[in-house]
Protein backbone atom coordinates (compact mmCIF):
# COMPACT_ATOMS: atom_id res chain seq x y z
CA UNK A 1 0.00 0.00 0.00
CA UNK A 2 1.33 3.40 -0.99
CA UNK A 3 0.55 5.76 1.89
CA UNK A 4 1.33 8.92 -0.07
CA UNK A 5 -1.79 10.29 -1.78
CA UNK A 6 0.28 12.36 -4.21
CA UNK A 7 1.48 9.12 -5.73
CA UNK A 8 -2.04 7.75 -6.29
CA UNK A 9 -3.09 7.36 -9.85
CA UNK A 10 0.41 8.13 -11.12
CA UNK A 11 2.94 5.86 -12.82
CA UNK A 12 5.16 4.21 -10.23
CA UNK A 13 8.25 4.67 -12.29
CA UNK A 14 9.71 7.04 -14.85
CA UNK A 15 9.96 4.09 -17.17
CA UNK A 16 6.18 4.11 -17.63
CA UNK A 17 6.19 7.79 -18.60
CA UNK A 18 9.37 8.43 -20.48
CA UNK A 19 8.19 11.79 -21.84
CA UNK A 20 7.33 13.25 -18.42
CA UNK A 21 3.60 13.94 -19.09
CA UNK A 22 2.93 13.77 -15.34
CA UNK A 23 4.53 16.38 -13.09
CA UNK A 24 7.00 14.40 -11.02
CA UNK A 25 9.23 17.07 -9.56
CA UNK A 26 7.85 17.14 -5.99
CA UNK A 27 6.75 13.56 -5.71
CA UNK A 28 8.19 11.76 -2.67
CA UNK A 29 10.31 8.70 -3.37
CA UNK A 30 9.51 5.70 -1.21
CA UNK A 31 11.78 3.09 -2.79
CA UNK A 32 14.95 1.70 -1.31
CA UNK A 33 17.73 4.21 -0.86
CA UNK A 34 21.40 4.02 -0.08
CA UNK A 35 21.99 6.47 2.74
CA UNK A 36 25.75 6.46 2.13
CA UNK A 37 25.71 6.81 -1.64
CA UNK A 38 26.45 10.53 -1.63
CA UNK A 39 27.98 10.63 1.83
CA UNK A 40 31.60 10.06 0.99
CA UNK A 41 33.36 11.38 -2.08
CA UNK A 42 36.63 9.70 -2.94
CA UNK A 43 39.19 10.84 -5.48
CA UNK A 44 38.32 8.72 -8.47
CA UNK A 45 40.50 10.50 -10.98
CA UNK A 46 43.02 13.28 -11.04
CA UNK A 47 41.73 16.66 -12.30
CA UNK A 48 44.47 19.28 -12.47
CA UNK A 49 47.65 17.33 -13.09
CA UNK A 50 51.39 17.79 -13.21
CA UNK A 51 53.51 15.63 -15.50
CA UNK A 52 57.01 14.14 -15.04
CA UNK A 53 59.48 14.71 -12.23
CA UNK A 54 63.11 13.70 -12.82
CA UNK A 55 65.80 13.08 -10.22
CA UNK A 56 69.37 11.81 -10.20
CA UNK A 57 72.23 11.22 -7.80
CA UNK A 58 75.48 13.06 -8.52
CA UNK A 59 78.82 13.70 -6.85
CA UNK A 60 77.61 16.29 -4.34
CA UNK A 61 74.09 15.03 -3.66
CA UNK A 62 70.74 14.94 -5.43
CA UNK A 63 69.44 16.97 -8.36
CA UNK A 64 65.75 17.10 -9.32
CA UNK A 65 63.77 18.73 -12.12
CA UNK A 66 60.08 19.39 -12.84
CA UNK A 67 58.31 21.79 -15.16
CA UNK A 68 55.90 24.54 -14.05
CA UNK A 69 52.75 23.28 -15.75
CA UNK A 70 49.53 22.07 -14.16
CA UNK A 71 47.20 20.75 -16.88
CA UNK A 72 43.41 20.47 -16.86
CA UNK A 73 43.05 17.51 -19.18
CA UNK A 74 44.68 18.65 -22.41
CA UNK A 75 44.36 22.33 -21.44
CA UNK A 76 47.58 23.95 -20.23
CA UNK A 77 45.71 25.53 -17.31
CA UNK A 78 48.31 26.85 -14.80
CA UNK A 79 51.75 27.73 -16.12
CA UNK A 80 53.50 28.95 -13.00
CA UNK A 81 53.09 26.07 -10.57
CA UNK A 82 55.96 24.90 -8.38
CA UNK A 83 56.07 21.11 -8.26
CA UNK A 84 59.32 20.90 -6.27
CA UNK A 85 58.83 21.75 -2.63
CA UNK A 86 61.38 21.88 0.20
CA UNK A 87 60.55 20.04 3.44
CA UNK A 88 62.74 20.82 6.44
CA UNK A 89 66.40 21.59 5.80
CA UNK A 90 67.49 18.43 4.01
CA UNK A 91 64.68 17.30 1.71
CA UNK A 92 62.80 18.12 -1.47
CA UNK A 93 59.55 16.50 -2.58
CA UNK A 94 58.72 16.54 -6.29
CA UNK A 95 55.19 15.67 -7.35
CA UNK A 96 53.40 14.48 -10.46
CA UNK A 97 49.68 13.70 -10.61
CA UNK A 98 46.83 15.62 -8.98
CA UNK A 99 47.98 19.08 -7.91
CA UNK A 100 45.24 19.60 -5.29
CA UNK A 101 46.30 16.36 -3.61
CA UNK A 102 49.88 17.65 -3.77
CA UNK A 103 48.85 20.90 -2.06
CA UNK A 104 47.25 18.77 0.66
CA UNK A 105 50.53 16.82 0.97
CA UNK A 106 52.43 20.10 1.31
CA UNK A 107 49.97 21.04 4.05
CA UNK A 108 50.66 17.73 5.87
CA UNK A 109 54.42 18.29 5.54
CA UNK A 110 54.13 21.82 6.92
CA UNK A 111 52.18 20.56 9.95
CA UNK A 112 54.72 17.78 10.45
CA UNK A 113 57.73 20.09 10.32
CA UNK A 114 56.09 22.54 12.73
CA UNK A 115 55.30 19.71 15.17
CA UNK A 116 58.82 18.31 14.96
CA UNK A 117 60.38 21.73 15.31
CA UNK A 118 58.23 22.55 18.33
CA UNK A 119 59.49 19.46 20.13
CA UNK A 120 63.01 20.95 20.20
CA UNK A 121 64.38 17.53 21.06
CA UNK A 122 67.56 17.83 19.04
CA UNK A 123 66.20 15.60 16.26
CA UNK A 124 65.56 16.82 12.75
CA UNK A 125 63.57 15.07 10.04
CA UNK A 126 65.74 13.89 7.18
CA UNK A 127 64.74 12.55 3.78
CA UNK A 128 64.62 8.95 5.10
CA UNK A 129 62.04 9.82 7.74
CA UNK A 130 59.99 12.00 5.39
CA UNK A 131 59.91 9.25 2.76
CA UNK A 132 58.84 6.65 5.34
CA UNK A 133 56.13 9.00 6.63
CA UNK A 134 54.82 9.78 3.14
CA UNK A 135 54.81 6.13 2.08
CA UNK A 136 52.74 5.24 5.15
CA UNK A 137 50.31 8.08 4.35
CA UNK A 138 50.02 7.03 0.69
CA UNK A 139 49.57 3.33 1.55
CA UNK A 140 46.97 4.12 4.22
CA UNK A 141 44.96 6.23 1.78
CA UNK A 142 45.04 3.56 -0.96
CA UNK A 143 43.90 1.02 1.66
CA UNK A 144 40.87 3.25 2.37
CA UNK A 145 40.19 3.23 -1.39
CA UNK A 146 40.68 7.00 -1.21
CA UNK A 147 44.11 7.55 -2.71
CA UNK A 148 46.17 10.70 -2.97
CA UNK A 149 46.62 10.64 -6.75
CA UNK A 150 50.32 11.43 -6.97
CA UNK A 151 53.72 10.02 -7.83
CA UNK A 152 56.26 11.54 -5.46
CA UNK A 153 60.03 11.62 -5.68
CA UNK A 154 61.72 12.40 -2.40
CA UNK A 155 65.35 13.44 -2.53
CA UNK A 156 67.65 14.63 0.19
CA UNK A 157 71.10 14.89 1.72
CA UNK A 158 71.78 14.48 5.43
CA UNK A 159 74.74 13.35 7.54
CA UNK A 160 76.89 13.04 4.41
CA UNK A 161 74.43 10.60 2.79
CA UNK A 162 72.42 11.02 -0.40
CA UNK A 163 68.86 9.73 -0.44
CA UNK A 164 66.56 9.30 -3.42
CA UNK A 165 63.28 7.39 -3.30
CA UNK A 166 59.85 7.15 -4.88
CA UNK A 167 56.31 6.59 -3.61
CA UNK A 168 53.01 6.63 -5.51
CA UNK A 169 49.24 6.47 -5.04
CA UNK A 170 49.38 2.69 -4.41
CA UNK A 171 52.02 3.06 -1.70
CA UNK A 172 54.61 1.38 -3.93
CA UNK A 173 58.12 2.49 -2.99
CA UNK A 174 61.60 2.06 -4.47
CA UNK A 175 64.91 3.82 -4.72
CA UNK A 176 67.54 3.97 -7.43
CA UNK A 177 70.25 6.35 -8.59
CA UNK A 178 67.91 7.73 -11.25
CA UNK A 179 64.16 8.17 -10.86
CA UNK A 180 61.44 9.54 -13.12
CA UNK A 181 57.65 9.73 -12.84
CA UNK A 182 54.91 9.73 -15.48
CA UNK A 183 56.00 10.08 -19.10
CA UNK A 184 59.52 10.67 -17.84
CA UNK A 185 59.72 7.02 -16.79
CA UNK A 186 59.40 6.03 -20.46
CA UNK A 187 61.24 8.85 -22.20
CA UNK A 188 63.78 10.30 -19.75
CA UNK A 189 64.65 7.28 -17.57
CA UNK A 190 66.71 5.50 -20.27
CA UNK A 191 68.68 8.72 -20.93
CA UNK A 192 69.24 9.25 -17.21
CA UNK A 193 70.35 5.64 -16.60
CA UNK A 194 72.82 5.80 -19.45
CA UNK A 195 74.31 9.03 -18.10
CA UNK A 196 74.25 8.27 -14.37
CA UNK A 197 74.44 4.53 -13.53
CA UNK A 198 77.99 3.82 -12.46
CA UNK A 199 78.95 7.52 -12.48
CA UNK A 200 77.07 8.61 -9.34
CA UNK A 201 80.30 9.62 -7.57
CA UNK A 202 81.94 11.19 -10.63
CA UNK A 203 79.17 13.35 -12.12
CA UNK A 204 79.75 17.05 -11.33
CA UNK A 205 76.97 19.54 -10.70
CA UNK A 206 77.52 20.93 -14.19
CA UNK A 207 77.27 17.45 -15.75
CA UNK A 208 74.14 16.62 -13.75
CA UNK A 209 72.49 19.89 -14.73
CA UNK A 210 73.27 19.22 -18.40
CA UNK A 211 71.79 15.70 -18.21
CA UNK A 212 68.58 16.93 -16.58
CA UNK A 213 68.21 19.92 -18.90
CA UNK A 214 68.58 17.68 -21.94
CA UNK A 215 66.05 15.18 -20.57
CA UNK A 216 63.57 17.98 -19.87
CA UNK A 217 64.04 19.18 -23.44
CA UNK A 218 63.37 15.72 -24.89
CA UNK A 219 60.26 15.52 -22.68
CA UNK A 220 59.09 18.91 -23.93
CA UNK A 221 59.50 17.71 -27.51
CA UNK A 222 57.51 14.51 -26.96
CA UNK A 223 55.21 14.91 -23.91
CA UNK A 224 52.16 16.96 -24.93
CA UNK A 225 51.40 17.80 -21.25
CA UNK A 226 54.77 19.40 -20.59
CA UNK A 227 56.13 22.96 -20.64
CA UNK A 228 59.42 24.58 -21.64
CA UNK A 229 59.52 26.35 -18.26
CA UNK A 230 60.99 24.29 -15.42
CA UNK A 231 62.90 24.36 -12.16
CA UNK A 232 65.92 22.45 -10.89
CA UNK A 233 66.49 21.61 -7.23
CA UNK A 234 69.81 20.59 -5.71
CA UNK A 235 70.16 19.04 -2.29
CA UNK A 236 73.77 18.90 -1.08
CA UNK A 237 75.80 19.36 2.11
CA UNK A 238 75.13 23.08 1.58
CA UNK A 239 71.38 22.46 1.96
CA UNK A 240 68.39 22.78 -0.34
CA UNK A 241 68.39 25.07 -3.34
CA UNK A 242 65.44 25.38 -5.72
CA UNK A 243 66.15 27.50 -8.78
CA UNK A 244 63.98 30.19 -10.27
CA UNK A 245 62.05 29.13 -13.34
CA UNK A 246 64.35 28.30 -16.25
CA UNK A 247 63.55 28.41 -19.95
CA UNK A 248 64.35 25.52 -22.30
CA UNK A 249 66.13 26.37 -25.54
CA UNK A 250 64.47 24.41 -28.31
CA UNK A 251 64.94 24.18 -32.03
CA UNK A 252 62.16 23.15 -34.38
CA UNK A 253 63.94 23.75 -37.68
CA UNK A 254 64.38 19.99 -38.15
CA UNK A 255 60.62 19.78 -38.71
CA UNK A 256 61.18 21.25 -42.17
CA UNK A 257 63.17 18.20 -43.18
CA UNK A 258 60.70 15.55 -41.98
CA UNK A 259 59.12 13.64 -44.84
CA UNK A 260 56.45 10.96 -44.75
CA UNK A 261 54.03 11.97 -41.96
CA UNK A 262 51.70 14.35 -43.78
CA UNK A 263 50.70 15.75 -47.16
CA UNK A 264 53.77 16.72 -49.12
CA UNK A 265 54.05 17.47 -52.75
CA UNK A 266 57.67 16.35 -52.89
CA UNK B 1 13.82 10.12 -7.64
CA UNK B 2 17.15 8.32 -7.65
CA UNK B 3 18.01 6.53 -10.84
CA UNK B 4 16.47 3.07 -10.43
CA UNK B 5 19.01 1.46 -12.73
CA UNK B 6 21.87 2.85 -10.66
CA UNK B 7 20.37 1.50 -7.42
CA UNK B 8 19.92 -1.96 -8.85
CA UNK B 9 23.52 -2.05 -10.07
CA UNK B 10 25.89 -0.36 -7.61
CA UNK B 11 28.41 1.85 -9.35
CA UNK B 12 31.81 0.31 -9.96
CA UNK B 13 34.73 2.21 -8.47
CA UNK B 14 37.51 2.30 -10.99
CA UNK B 15 40.48 2.78 -8.65
CA UNK B 16 42.46 -0.45 -8.50
CA UNK B 17 44.37 -0.72 -5.21
CA UNK B 18 46.63 -3.51 -6.48
CA UNK B 19 49.57 -3.82 -8.81
CA UNK B 20 51.98 -6.60 -9.77
CA UNK B 21 55.70 -5.95 -9.35
CA UNK B 22 57.26 -9.05 -10.91
CA UNK B 23 60.26 -10.97 -9.65
CA UNK B 24 60.58 -14.50 -8.36
CA UNK B 25 61.38 -16.13 -5.03
CA UNK B 26 62.35 -19.66 -4.11
CA UNK B 27 63.28 -21.74 -1.05
CA UNK B 28 64.75 -25.19 -0.57
CA UNK B 29 65.06 -27.11 2.71
CA UNK B 30 67.97 -29.44 3.43
CA UNK B 31 68.50 -31.88 6.31
CA UNK B 32 70.07 -29.26 8.58
CA UNK B 33 69.95 -26.07 6.53
CA UNK B 34 67.60 -23.98 4.46
CA UNK B 35 68.18 -21.71 1.46
CA UNK B 36 65.79 -18.81 0.70
CA UNK B 37 66.40 -16.74 -2.42
CA UNK B 38 64.89 -13.99 -4.54
CA UNK B 39 65.89 -11.71 -7.40
CA UNK B 40 66.15 -7.96 -6.74
CA UNK B 41 64.37 -6.48 -9.77
CA UNK B 42 61.16 -4.51 -9.18
CA UNK B 43 59.04 -3.78 -12.23
CA UNK B 44 55.58 -2.63 -13.28
CA UNK B 45 54.41 -3.53 -16.76
CA UNK B 46 57.37 -3.25 -19.12
CA UNK B 47 59.22 -0.71 -16.93
CA UNK B 48 61.98 -1.61 -14.50
CA UNK B 49 61.36 0.55 -11.43
CA UNK B 50 64.62 -0.37 -9.71
CA UNK B 51 67.36 -2.97 -10.05
CA UNK B 52 67.68 -3.39 -6.30
CA UNK B 53 64.58 -3.89 -4.14
CA UNK B 54 65.06 -6.81 -1.71
CA UNK B 55 62.26 -9.38 -1.51
CA UNK B 56 63.93 -11.65 1.07
CA UNK B 57 64.19 -10.62 4.71
CA UNK B 58 65.90 -12.02 7.81
CA UNK B 59 63.27 -12.27 10.57
CA UNK B 60 65.31 -14.02 13.27
CA UNK B 61 68.52 -16.09 13.33
CA UNK B 62 66.45 -19.11 12.34
CA UNK B 63 63.77 -17.65 10.08
CA UNK B 64 63.91 -15.87 6.72
CA UNK B 65 60.84 -14.62 4.84
CA UNK B 66 60.53 -14.08 1.08
CA UNK B 67 57.61 -12.02 -0.26
CA UNK B 68 56.49 -11.66 -3.86
CA UNK B 69 53.58 -10.01 -5.63
CA UNK B 70 52.40 -6.45 -4.96
CA UNK B 71 55.46 -4.73 -3.50
CA UNK B 72 53.61 -2.18 -1.33
CA UNK B 73 51.60 -4.97 0.34
CA UNK B 74 54.76 -7.08 0.65
CA UNK B 75 56.74 -4.38 2.45
CA UNK B 76 53.82 -3.61 4.76
CA UNK B 77 53.32 -7.31 5.53
CA UNK B 78 57.00 -7.86 6.38
CA UNK B 79 56.93 -4.75 8.56
CA UNK B 80 53.94 -6.11 10.51
CA UNK B 81 55.43 -9.61 10.88
CA UNK B 82 58.68 -8.12 12.21
CA UNK B 83 56.67 -6.01 14.64
CA UNK B 84 54.80 -9.08 15.95
CA UNK B 85 58.11 -10.96 16.35
CA UNK B 86 59.56 -8.05 18.33
CA UNK B 87 56.54 -8.05 20.64
CA UNK B 88 56.99 -11.81 21.09
CA UNK B 89 60.66 -11.25 21.99
CA UNK B 90 59.73 -8.65 24.58
CA UNK B 91 57.03 -10.89 26.07
CA UNK B 92 58.91 -14.20 26.13
CA UNK B 93 62.63 -13.27 26.02
CA UNK B 94 63.29 -15.58 23.07
CA UNK B 95 62.79 -15.74 19.34
CA UNK B 96 59.55 -17.24 18.04
CA UNK B 97 59.98 -20.82 16.72
CA UNK B 98 59.64 -21.31 12.97
CA UNK B 99 56.38 -23.29 13.02
CA UNK B 100 54.86 -20.60 15.24
CA UNK B 101 55.92 -17.90 12.79
CA UNK B 102 54.29 -19.93 10.02
CA UNK B 103 50.98 -20.08 11.91
CA UNK B 104 51.28 -16.37 12.76
CA UNK B 105 51.68 -15.56 9.08
CA UNK B 106 48.63 -17.65 8.18
CA UNK B 107 46.53 -15.82 10.79
CA UNK B 108 47.75 -12.41 9.65
CA UNK B 109 47.02 -13.21 6.00
CA UNK B 110 43.57 -14.65 6.71
CA UNK B 111 42.69 -11.63 8.86
CA UNK B 112 42.71 -9.74 5.56
CA UNK B 113 40.61 -12.37 3.76
CA UNK B 114 38.27 -9.76 2.28
CA UNK B 115 40.97 -7.23 1.28
CA UNK B 116 43.94 -9.53 0.88
CA UNK B 117 47.64 -8.73 0.92
CA UNK B 118 48.34 -9.53 -2.74
CA UNK B 119 51.51 -11.41 -1.79
CA UNK B 120 52.90 -14.92 -2.05
CA UNK B 121 55.01 -15.74 1.03
CA UNK B 122 57.71 -18.35 1.44
CA UNK B 123 59.14 -18.84 4.92
CA UNK B 124 62.38 -20.77 5.34
CA UNK B 125 64.57 -21.63 8.29
CA UNK B 126 65.36 -24.17 10.97
CA UNK B 127 62.67 -25.98 12.96
CA UNK B 128 63.01 -26.51 16.75
CA UNK B 129 64.10 -30.13 16.11
CA UNK B 130 67.03 -28.82 14.02
CA UNK B 131 65.67 -29.78 10.60
CA UNK B 132 65.59 -27.42 7.64
CA UNK B 133 62.06 -26.32 6.74
CA UNK B 134 60.19 -24.39 4.09
CA UNK B 135 56.62 -23.12 4.54
CA UNK B 136 54.74 -21.71 1.57
CA UNK B 137 51.58 -19.58 1.67
CA UNK B 138 48.95 -18.30 -0.73
CA UNK B 139 47.75 -14.67 -0.43
CA UNK B 140 44.90 -15.54 1.97
CA UNK B 141 46.87 -17.81 4.28
CA UNK B 142 46.60 -21.42 3.11
CA UNK B 143 49.96 -22.95 3.98
CA UNK B 144 51.94 -26.18 4.15
CA UNK B 145 55.44 -27.35 5.01
CA UNK B 146 57.43 -28.52 2.00
CA UNK B 147 60.96 -29.35 0.92
CA UNK B 148 61.02 -26.73 -1.82
CA UNK B 149 58.84 -24.07 -3.43
CA UNK B 150 59.11 -21.37 -6.09
CA UNK B 151 56.68 -18.43 -6.33
CA UNK B 152 56.21 -15.28 -8.36
CA UNK B 153 56.49 -14.31 -12.00
CA UNK B 154 58.70 -17.21 -13.08
CA UNK B 155 57.28 -19.84 -10.70
CA UNK B 156 55.85 -21.75 -13.65
CA UNK B 157 59.37 -22.01 -15.08
CA UNK B 158 61.23 -22.78 -11.85
CA UNK B 159 58.86 -25.12 -9.95
CA UNK B 160 58.93 -27.95 -12.55
CA UNK B 161 62.74 -27.74 -12.55
CA UNK B 162 62.76 -28.09 -8.74
CA UNK B 163 60.26 -30.97 -8.89
CA UNK B 164 62.76 -32.73 -11.14
CA UNK B 165 65.98 -31.80 -9.32
CA UNK B 166 64.83 -31.89 -5.67
CA UNK B 167 61.98 -34.41 -5.66
CA UNK B 168 63.56 -36.42 -8.57
CA UNK B 169 60.22 -36.47 -10.40
CA UNK B 170 60.41 -38.37 -13.70
CA UNK B 171 63.84 -39.68 -12.75
CA UNK B 172 64.65 -43.31 -12.16
CA UNK B 173 67.60 -44.16 -9.91
CA UNK B 174 70.40 -46.28 -11.34
CA UNK B 175 69.96 -50.00 -10.67
CA UNK B 176 70.73 -50.91 -7.06
CA UNK B 177 70.69 -47.26 -5.86
CA UNK B 178 68.05 -44.86 -4.57
CA UNK B 179 67.53 -41.11 -4.70
CA UNK B 180 68.95 -39.20 -1.69
CA UNK B 181 66.35 -37.88 0.77
CA UNK B 182 68.24 -34.61 1.19
CA UNK B 183 70.76 -32.85 -1.01
CA UNK B 184 74.01 -31.33 0.30
CA UNK B 185 74.28 -27.53 0.61
CA UNK B 186 76.66 -26.90 -2.34
CA UNK B 187 74.33 -28.84 -4.66
CA UNK B 188 71.32 -26.86 -3.45
CA UNK B 189 73.11 -23.55 -3.96
CA UNK B 190 74.03 -24.47 -7.53
CA UNK B 191 70.43 -25.49 -8.22
CA UNK B 192 69.24 -22.12 -6.87
CA UNK B 193 71.74 -20.15 -8.97
CA UNK B 194 70.87 -22.18 -12.08
CA UNK B 195 67.13 -21.63 -11.44
CA UNK B 196 67.58 -17.87 -11.39
CA UNK B 197 69.96 -17.61 -14.36
CA UNK B 198 67.48 -19.69 -16.37
CA UNK B 199 64.47 -17.67 -15.18
CA UNK B 200 66.39 -14.50 -16.10
CA UNK B 201 66.94 -15.81 -19.61
CA UNK B 202 63.30 -16.67 -20.23
CA UNK B 203 61.30 -14.19 -18.12
CA UNK B 204 61.47 -10.42 -18.64
CA UNK B 205 60.48 -9.62 -15.03
CA UNK B 206 63.40 -11.56 -13.51
CA UNK B 207 66.99 -10.32 -13.36
CA UNK B 208 69.45 -7.67 -12.11
CA UNK B 209 70.51 -9.30 -8.84
CA UNK B 210 70.16 -12.45 -6.74
CA UNK B 211 70.07 -12.63 -2.96
CA UNK B 212 70.38 -16.05 -1.32
CA UNK B 213 69.97 -16.48 2.41
CA UNK B 214 71.43 -19.62 3.99
CA UNK B 215 70.26 -20.70 7.46
CA UNK B 216 72.38 -23.33 9.22
CA UNK B 217 71.13 -25.49 12.10
CA UNK B 218 72.67 -25.17 15.55
CA UNK B 219 76.10 -26.82 15.69
CA UNK B 220 76.35 -27.38 11.94
CA UNK B 221 79.75 -26.49 10.57
CA UNK B 222 80.25 -24.22 7.60
CA UNK B 223 81.17 -27.34 5.65
CA UNK B 224 80.42 -26.82 1.96
CA UNK B 225 80.20 -23.03 2.27
CA UNK B 226 83.92 -22.20 2.59
CA UNK B 227 84.51 -21.57 -1.08
CA UNK B 228 81.43 -19.40 -1.65
CA UNK B 229 82.27 -15.99 -3.08
CA UNK B 230 80.98 -12.86 -1.36
CA UNK B 231 79.27 -14.58 1.56
CA UNK B 232 78.37 -12.42 4.54
CA UNK B 233 77.21 -13.53 8.00
CA UNK B 234 74.10 -11.87 9.48
CA UNK B 235 73.80 -13.88 12.71
CA UNK B 236 72.81 -11.76 15.72
CA UNK B 237 73.05 -14.24 18.62
CA UNK B 238 75.75 -16.67 19.82
CA UNK B 239 75.57 -20.48 19.92
CA UNK B 240 72.42 -20.84 17.89
CA UNK B 241 71.39 -21.10 14.26
CA UNK B 242 73.45 -19.00 11.84
CA UNK B 243 72.27 -16.88 8.91
CA UNK B 244 74.32 -15.95 5.87
CA UNK B 245 73.64 -13.98 2.73
CA UNK B 246 75.19 -14.59 -0.69
CA UNK B 247 74.74 -11.98 -3.43
CA UNK B 248 75.16 -12.58 -7.15
CA UNK B 249 74.63 -10.50 -10.29
CA UNK B 250 72.02 -11.52 -12.81
CA UNK B 251 71.65 -10.25 -16.37
CA UNK B 252 70.18 -6.74 -16.50
CA UNK B 253 68.47 -6.90 -19.93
Amino acid sequence: MDHFPTNWGRPRNDAFDAYGTHPIHQRPYNGPKDAFADGVQHTQQPIVTGTSVLAIKYKDGIMMAADNLASYGSLARFKDVQRLCPVGQYTVIGAGGDMSDFQYIQHIMEELTIDENSAQDGHELGPVEIHEYMSQVMYARRSKMDPLWNSLIIGGFKDGKRFLSYVDLLGTTYSASTLATGYGSYIAQPLLRKAVEGYEDILTEEDARKVLENSMRVLFYRDARSLNKYQIATITSAGVNISDSLHLETSWSFAEGIRGYGAQTQ
Amino acid sequence: MPDMAALAHPQQRQFNPYSENGGTILAIAGADFSVIAGDTRQSEGYSIQTRYAPKVFRLTDRAVLAVNGFAADGNMFVKKVKQRLEWYRHAHAKDMPLRAIARLIQTMLYARRFFPYYVYNILGGIEEDGTGAVYSFDPVGSYEREACRAAGAASSLVQPFLDNQIYFKNQRPAAGTSHPAHLPLPTVLSIVIDSFTSATERHIEVGDGLEMYVVLAKGRTLQGLEGIRGMQELTATEDGERVFIVRRDLKRD
